[in-house]
């Protein structure tokens, strides 16, 4: 059985500083990761490997040149290869870019059976890249998935989380999964593992690789405009109270009445 | 003239999504999956609906996603439509993203404000983890926008022209993916979207007894109880529809207090339409004292009790 799990190298959000003058974010220098519904994807392919034994899992990535260090990262975890990209190319690439780019990689992978990406990234959170690529390889999807179970004649049953419902599904493979926060706890690799991780197999493809050009990948393909990203103009006053509670209580009850947050 | 279709699973946000639609100068369409949807039509063409494509075939009877986009990318065909408006549900944004890579279309799902200016329409969305609204415009000549409910307020049109309802021609073949068994979650006796004081904890708050206390504050404010993620999917303490943020519930409350939550953007968004915002955290730095009006850094166990307290006694 071959499981790829797609996944997103991302910067850390919780460092993202907002210029004050302009609201815009600064993402210059930032450390970058892999986001976190990817690692549940990346944590369910492993334990699927543990637990059957006759499983390879591939990590795919697409994005900039820190891939080369972040990918260790999934390796240590436990997958037992990775394909990245990193060529500019694909940089600026919407939703459909991306899945594009995916297909392209895992159509030259060749054989799978599963493939699990996160239910959407840490970052931007549109989900629609699951959707997007299991239309492109004409694959069933089952998106939304804290249970996953792989039975028996190459046949999986997951149940997906909706807002009002859960629901129980089953496919055959090869099929595209997406997956929540809730199906498992990723794991944090020791430190043999990640010593490990550097003699496992990474390839870097390119353009090249995968038969993609200009045109149909990155900013020039995308069929998305943003006009502005900036923080939310709305401002908080901010005022912390400390030390006695009691007083702090006070403090805190004057305020919301000064307000008018406390009357109905 | 090419059209606008409209469809969600859900009437109201239907109906939200024609309000908007009909303001868009181009004949608007919805589409109308089942039984019980076809019986929302008149409402449909209250609030702008010219036309409304019906379908009782059974294929679609379980709105899985592969057909449910199949059928709308046929129905789009049919009507001509350029420009297609589906309610951000859950079910709904998977939709939205499989429909436009079959139309090859720009999509933006979980807009959160939606308006025409210049002759594009432009959507925000939450981007980079909450921490900025980002602005978009789709320049492929299909769009598929996936605007979450309640963005907009559905309001009838007030006039009515000639309408028409038509069958859609379908042809699909069944899913692949077969529905086992649909468990309804349990509704919570408590709407947290339309609280007017929304207490909500995160992980600082450390027993599920201790739920009591942050009870006792909500009641006396006459207030109800929301979380985050952890503490509904992970520990199970409030049902999930209590639980505030991405994929959860947004409120926009006249105050919110957040107790012992780290103020991650994932919740925080839910919370951003509230007019004034409570942090208590022991921690100083944590990021939920940006987003607070007003904060008490301490101990929720000394803090909270005496709140209550100072509260029933105003």
């Amino acid at each position: 059985m071959h499981i790829i799990v797609c996944m997103k190298q991302i910067v850390d959000l919780a460092k993202i500083r907002i210029k004050s003058d302009t609201r815009e974010p600064v993402l210059e220098g930032l450390p970058v990761r892999f986001g976190d519904f990817e690692k549940n994807a990346l944590e369910e392919a492993v334990r699927i490997k543990e637990k059957r034994g006759d499983v390879k899992v591939t990590a795919v990535a697409v994005g900039s040149p820190k891939l080369k260090d972040t990918i260790k990262e999934a390796l240590a975890i436990g997958a037992d290869e990775a394909v990245i990209l990193t060529d500019p190319i694909f940089e600026g690439s919407d939703e459909m870019g991306t899945a594009r780019t995916l297909a392209k990689v895992i159509q030259k992978i060749g054989e799978y059976d599963l493939i699990l990406l996160g239910e959407g990234s840490t970052d931007d959170h549109t989900g629609q890249v699951p959707l997007r690529l299991a239309e492109l390889l004409g694959l069933s999807q089952v998106t939304y998935v804290r249970e996953l179970e792989v039975l028996e004649g190459k046949r999986i049953r997951a149940v997906r989380d909706l807002e009002d419902a859960l629901e129980v599904v089953e496919v055959n493979l090869p099929a595209i999964v997406s997956v929540t926060a809730e199906l498992n706890q990723p794991r944090l690799p020791p430190l043999t593992a990640i010593l490990k991780a550097a003699r496992k197999p990474t390839k870097t493809w390119g353009p090249g690789d995968i038969g993609v050009t200009t045109g149909e990948v990155g900013a020039a393909a995308s069929t998305i405009t943003v006009l502005s990203n900036l923080a939310p103009a709305q401002q908080r006053k901010e005022i912390l109270f400390e030390g006695d509670v009691d007083d702090a209580v006070n403090e805190l009850l004057k305020a919301l009445e000064r307000e008018g947050a406390l009357a109905a | 003239m090419s059209e606008v279709l409209v469809y969600s699973e859900r009437e109201s946000v239907a109906l939200e999504l024609l309000t908007f639609a009909s303001t868009l100068k181009k004949p608007v369409a919805v589409t109308l999956i089942g039984e019980a949807a076809a019986a929302w039509a008149r409402n449909c063409f209250a609030h702008g609906a010219m036309r409304a494509f019906t379908s009782a075939d059974p294929t679609l009877s379980e709105l899985q996603t592969d057909v449910l986009a199949e059928a709308l990318a046929q129905i789009t065909r049919q009507a001509d439509a350029d420009v297609i408006l589906i309610g951000s549900t859950l079910r709904g944004r998977e939709v939205a993203a499989r429909l436009a890579q079959k139309l090859n279309a720009g999509c933006i799902t979980d807009a959160n404000g939606l308006r025409f200016e210049d002759g594009h329409l432009v959507a925000t969305r939450y981007a980079l983890g909450g921490n900025t609204i980002s602005t978009q415009v789709i320049k492929s000549p299909l769009q598929v926008i996936a605007v979450m409910p309640q963005t907009i307020q559905a309001t009838p049109t007030g006039e009515m022209g000639s309408t028409e309802v038509i069958e859609a021609e379908l042809s699909l073949a069944p899913s692949p993916v077969k529905l086992v068994e649909r468990r309804p979650k349990q509704a919570g006796s408590v709407n947290v979207e339309s609280a007017q004081v929304l207490v909500c904890i995160g992980r600082g708050v450390g027993e599920q007894r201790d739920l009591e206390m942050i009870q006792a504050l909500a009641h006396t404010l006459g207030g109800v109880v929301g979380c985050t993620r952890p503490v509904s999917h992970d520990k199970h303490w409030l049902s999930e529809d209590q639980m505030i943020g991405i994929s959860g519930k947004m409120s926009s409350p006249r105050l919110y207090i957040g107790i012992g939550l780290s103020g991650q953007i994932q919740h925080a968004v839910g919370i951003m339409g509230s007019k004034v915002t409570v942090a208590i955290n022991n921690d100083k730095n944590a990021p939920i004292f940006k987003m607070a009006d007003y904060g008490i850094v301490g101990d929720l166990y000394k803090i909270v009790p005496k709140l209550t307290e100072k509260l029933k006694t105003r």
